[in-house]
């Protein structure tokens, strides 16, 4: 039995991965699904709704879904405008012990749907996050909103009377990002996402229209009279008022819709002669008084808009599969890249499912060390687990740079995810070659910090987004770039490599001498070839720097960063030859490393904002200050003597007792 | 002794001490751009020999004195060669060693270079514009303009780093001589007597003879620039012709003697060229429905008399022209809309660099990146092979308990 169950693992994970691929239902009847596929222009570049909606969600709730079901401050269990009425106080959300409770929640694209097309009913959600207690209390919120183990949502009706005091703050906040103070961070925070909102909301209809088909249907009407009326008035000469009014106030609203819409809806109207000439729903129905007629992308999201506000679920499905042929016909190419999108990025989550084989595959790499022999199956699973998450994470990392059309390194989000894939593919090597977990373990780890750093980084929106001019070339995004970073990957699998040599033989007896002597090859030998990626990288950065600026070398922090991890593994190399340290010496100074690689990768960016904000103290700094204090730990750690180590102890205690027996 | 002076110097340890500075130095420089910007943090701590102290928190500093960039640099080169001369034979086992501090030692010579011979200046240009000198930002120089030839201007140019009090110039082309009565880096101007720190001048001539001045710090902005100002005084022979006050924020100010006339200014320092460029097209596109830049690019008309030249170049992002020893980079552009309404004629600026030595880097990229990789794939190869002994011996040694 135990020699099958590494497979019996291997399988039941990769059905439940696979399984996520089936194509999806729509349980309501409301095709959503076909709805979230739907290409539409943001960020410059061609995306689906479901990644407006997902990345629209994280900016404002930090999210990807929103709960519709929890408890009322009685404790009672229910659907959520519903239950707040029976009692006084914050709702809260399912806490960790309501087992038996499975909370309805709405999916980002259904949301959407509820946004764009009944608003009403958007703006009884709990989706905006305000956290600063002042905030809180100045906007009357205490007994308001959707509690999450102290984070707290509010609904845009609850927020609604205080818009203009919401306003009022926004303008007087420093102007400055990085000078602000956490309340008006918040203000700053609360403001952009109620903006978001609005604009979501004016981006397929105006926010207030009832039956978009049938408004359309009056406007078409009143098109003729009004523009009669008009030049009536300008002539000087009586005019129909009602019809001049009618089409006025039309027009005022279109425009306001115009000037609101976030992603551009209707598709390029010649695509075989320009591609890129999207449009917002809000300028075609101006532009209508010219042409008197309407692109039929308009009017097939007015028929979608109708049936869903009617929840006509028949209809609905009906003009959102005709709006769909007329794609496949028009721009079947970014139909078609939507729907890889929404269904190979999106919905297949390639690295939360990733995360997770790395958390079981590190547990039972870990496990195994304690019983070698009997839990050698736990070593086979996770290994075997971990060739799975690489295949996942290689298939995200894949996906990603198809859809750009990039090599896989554009910004920090995917800086993150290529450092975790470059350290996942080292430690297999290092499993390949010494079969004792190790390499399982440190790639499991690094995977799941990095992934774990691009999801927060995620947060900030589009991560996606199309390219600064300056960076706007492949060649030297998939040399410099790719280089550097795996230069990083190699510098942090050294890093953890030492950490577990001094974890394992302080804390527990399972460092053996040629479990540390394999540990001290693999440092030296990961040291090695961190120092040429990070060298050529760092290289291969100056000469892109003088051709596109016309200098090799500007000390900018940037640089400065690449030059120190060259110059600490070119330390460490001379140090070994130098025989200036040894096994444990290597070890504290490949720890070193980490804090070497963090500044360089996430410090600047806080350097070239600015060290005197009182962002200073936050976020990201927070976290760096963290990991270098928790890493100076560790190396104090590594510096103990011998003696007191775990592993070590029984050997010295049998040194002393020989010699001591000698002695006497 | 001296053998000990040269065991010191050819020593591993001298280099790892020299690396470790090295992070020291470059990790409080890159603290203390935030503090002092770019450039000055650059002067003090790269391109210099010592600093003092080596980082200030208040009334407290770490280190009251620590190596510049050069003193760490010149001793790791010294190192180097040294090392190199004493202990290396090329052997093929050494190739890989050898080649990449070879290469090191091209790259470090090549920066030292780089610092002493490149200059960096911009061009900025409206479309239909002809220029054939570009401006450097970051000097000054004071300038008499003889425009009494309609073709040509004659310009004197003295550069900032001369003017200091009590400097005096003659030159032939000049029918007067020049003295330097005082000179501030940088300085704003003032009616107003009573506001505090102003200072009252000397000067008696021209637009600005009542002006107080506002002594100012130099910026520390990368978007600022400094404004320097002089008071200066003309001489006929030992007959004061009059003292003028002149500055960056003004215009060129008139000064008329002998029947000649001058244009006096402080400007930004120029190098003039052999041949010109005439802007023909200003390009910024964006990416549709933002306002994110996609790519910036200048069509420009190359024009040299000597050699007849007469072309047309595109130059855009990463795609510089490179042409009589100069380097011209795409830089700015303000020619979207937003300028053109603004009532903007599309303009660019390019940034031009002269760096003799620019090839070295690639150079010695290659070099490093070849001996690197060839010394580790030979530790590489040598470790698998040990390793695949291992597997093919007794089988047992494979299996975990031998780690218990």
């Amino acid at each position: 039995m135990k020699k099958h169950l590494p497979w019996i693992l291997l399988t039941l994970c990769a059905l439940w991965i696979l399984s996520s691929l089936r194509p999806q239902k729509s349980a309501s009847g409301i095709d959503h699904v076909g709805f979230g596929q739907l290409p539409v222009l943001l960020n410059g570049r061609v995306q689906p709704l479901n990644s407006v909606a997902i990345n629209a969600l994280l900016q404002i709730r930090g999210t990807r879904k929103v709960p519709l079901q929890g408890n009322n401050a009685k404790g009672e269990w229910g659907n959520f405008p519903e239950i707040q009425e029976k009692a006084e106080g914050p709702l809260t959300e399912r806490r960790w012990y309501q087992f038996s409770k499975h909370p309805k929640k709405l999916g980002a694209t259904e949301w959407l749907m509820e946004v764009m097309m009944l608003p009403e009913q958007a703006n009884q959600r709990y989706i905006f996050a305000v956290n600063h207690p002042d905030l809180i209390s100045e906007l009357n919120l205490q007994k308001k909103g959707l509690d999450r183990s102290g984070l707290r949502f509010f609904a845009f009706a609850e927020l609604e009377t205080h818009l203009q005091k919401i306003e009022k703050h926004a303008k007087s906040i420093n102007p400055k990002p990085e000078l602000r103070t956490p309340f008006e961070r918040a203000v700053a925070k609360l403001n952009h996402s109620l903006i978001l909102f609005l604009r979501l909301k004016n981006s397929l209809q105006p926010q207030d229209s009832t039956d978009f088909a049938a408004e359309l249907n009056d406007y078409l009407a009143e098109i003729p009279p009004g523009v009669q009326a008009f030049r009536n008035r300008e002539a000087g000469e009586e005019f129909d008022s009602t019809a001049f009014d009618r089409l006025r106030q039309k027009i005022e609203r279109y425009d306001v819709a115009n000037r609101l819409a976030y992603p551009l809806l209707v598709p390029p109207p010649q695509p075989e002669k320009d591609r890129d000439e999207w449009s917002n729903i809000g300028v075609n129905l101006l532009n209508t008084i010219h042409t008197g007629g309407l692109p039929d992308a308009v009017k097939h999201y007015a028929a979608i808009s109708s049936a869903y506000a009617q929840t006509d679920a028949q209809t609905f499905n009906a003009s959102l599969s005709q709006y769909h042929s007329y794609l496949q016909k028009q721009l079947g190419a970014e139909l078609k890249k939507a729907k890889i999108e929404h269904r190979y990025y999106n919905r297949f989550s390639p690295f939360q499912k990733s995360i997770a084989l790395y958390i079981i595959a590190f547990l039972l790499a870990c496990l195994s060390w304690f019983h070698p022999a009997r839990w050698q199956w736990m070593n086979r699973s996770a290994y075997y687990l971990i060739l799975l998450a690489a295949v996942i994470h290689s298939a995200g990392l894949l996906t990603r740079m198809m859809l750009e059309g990039r090599p896989p390194v554009t910004n920090l989000y995917s800086s993150a995810i290529f450092v975790g894939w470059g350290a996942v593919i080292l430690g297999i090597i290092l499993e390949r070659f010494y079969r004792d977990g190790i390499g399982i373990v440190i790639a499991s780890v690094v995977g799941f910090i990095t992934l774990i750093i691009a999801h927060n980084l995620s947060m900030d929106g589009d991560t996606m987004e199309m390219l600064q001019a300056v960076l706007d070339t492949n060649f030297w995004l998939a040399t410099h770039v790719v280089i550097i970073t795996l230069g990083y990957s190699a510098t942090f699998v050294a890093g953890f490599l030492a950490l577990l040599y001094i974890i394992r033989g302080f804390f527990t007896k399972t460092l053996t001498r040629s479990t540390a002597s394999g540990l001290n090859r693999m440092v030296y030998g990961i040291i090695c070839f961190a120092t040429l990626f990070s060298f050529v990288g760092t290289i291969l950065g100056g000469i892109w720097a003088d051709q596109s600026w016309g200098r090799f070398w500007g000390w900018d922090p940037k640089e400065n960063g690449a030059l120190l991890i060259v110059i600490w593994n070119a330390l460490i190399l001379h140090c070994r030859w130098g025989g200036l340290v040894r096994e444990r010496g290597l070890m504290n100074l490949a720890v070193f490393g980490n804090v070497v690689t963090a500044f360089s990768w996430f410090g600047v960016n806080i350097l070239s904002i600015g060290l005197h904000s009182y962002g200073f103290m936050d976020g990201t700094f927070r976290w760096l200050m963290l990991f270098a204090g928790s890493q100076v730990a560790f190396i104090i750690l590594g510096a103990v003597p011998l003696r007191y180590w775990l592993s070590f102890r029984n050997t010295f205690s049998k040194n002393q007792n020989s010699t001591s027996e000698q002695t006497s | 002794m001296i053998n000990r002076a040269l065991q010191t110097l050819t020593s591993l340890k001298l280099t790892v001490v020299c690396l470790a500075a090295a992070m020291v130095l470059v990790f409080f420089g890159t603290l203390a751009q935030v503090d002092e910007g770019l450039y000055a943090a650059q002067d003090r701590y790269f391109k210099s020999f010592y600093i003092a102290p080596l980082w200030k928190i208040g009334n407290f500093w770490i280190l009251p004195i620590f190596p510049g960039g050069y003193t760490i640099g010149i001793v790791l080169l010294v190192n180097l060669i040294a090392a190199h001369g004493k202990r290396f034979k090329l052997t093929k086992k050494k190739i890989g060693i050898f080649l990449t501090h070879a290469g090191l030692i091209l790259l470090l010579l090549g920066q030292l270079l780089t610092d002493v011979l490149s200059r960096e200046s911009a061009l900025n240009f409206e479309e239909g514009e002809t220029k054939n000198y570009s401006i450097d930002f970051r000097k000054n120089e004071l300038v008499f303009i003889d425009k009494s030839d309609a073709k040509t201007d004659t310009v004197v140019s003295v550069p900032e780093s001369r003017l200091r009090k009590g400097y005096t110039l003659a030159d032939a082309n000049l029918p007067f001589r020049i003295q330097i009565h005082q000179y501030w880096p940088n300085a704003d101007f003032t009616t107003d007597k009573t506001t505090a720190g102003a200072v009252s001048t000397t000067a008696n001539q021209g637009d600005a003879k009542d002006f107080l001045v506002l002594p100012a710090a130099k910026t520390t902005e990368m978007d600022k620039r400094d404004l320097p100002c002089a008071v200066i005084e003309l001489f006929d022979d030992e007959q004061s012709i009059g003292t003028w006050l002149t500055s960056a924020i003004l215009n060129p100010q008139t000064i008329q003697h002998k029947n000649k006339t001058f244009d006096l200014a402080l400007r930004y320092q120029r190098y003039y060229e052999p041949f010109s460029l005439s802007l023909l097209k200003a390009t910024h596109e964006k990416y549709k429905g933002t306002e994110n830049p996609k790519n910036f690019s200048s069509r420009v008309r190359l024009k040299n008399k000597a050699t007849n030249e007469d072309r047309e170049v595109l130059i855009y992002m990463n795609h510089p022209l490179r042409y009589g020893g100069l380097t011209f980079y795409q830089h700015q552009m303000a020619a979207d809309e937003a300028a053109v309404q603004q009532g903007h004629i599309p303009n660019s600026t390019l940034q031009v660099v002269r760096n003799p030595t620019w090839l070295t880097p690639y150079l010695a990229c290659l070099m490093v990146g070849a001996g690197l990789l060839v010394q580790f794939l030979t530790h590489l190869i040598s470790f698998l092979r040990k390793q695949k002994k291992k597997t093919n011996g007794p089988k047992q040694k494979q299996t975990p308990k031998q780690n218990t």
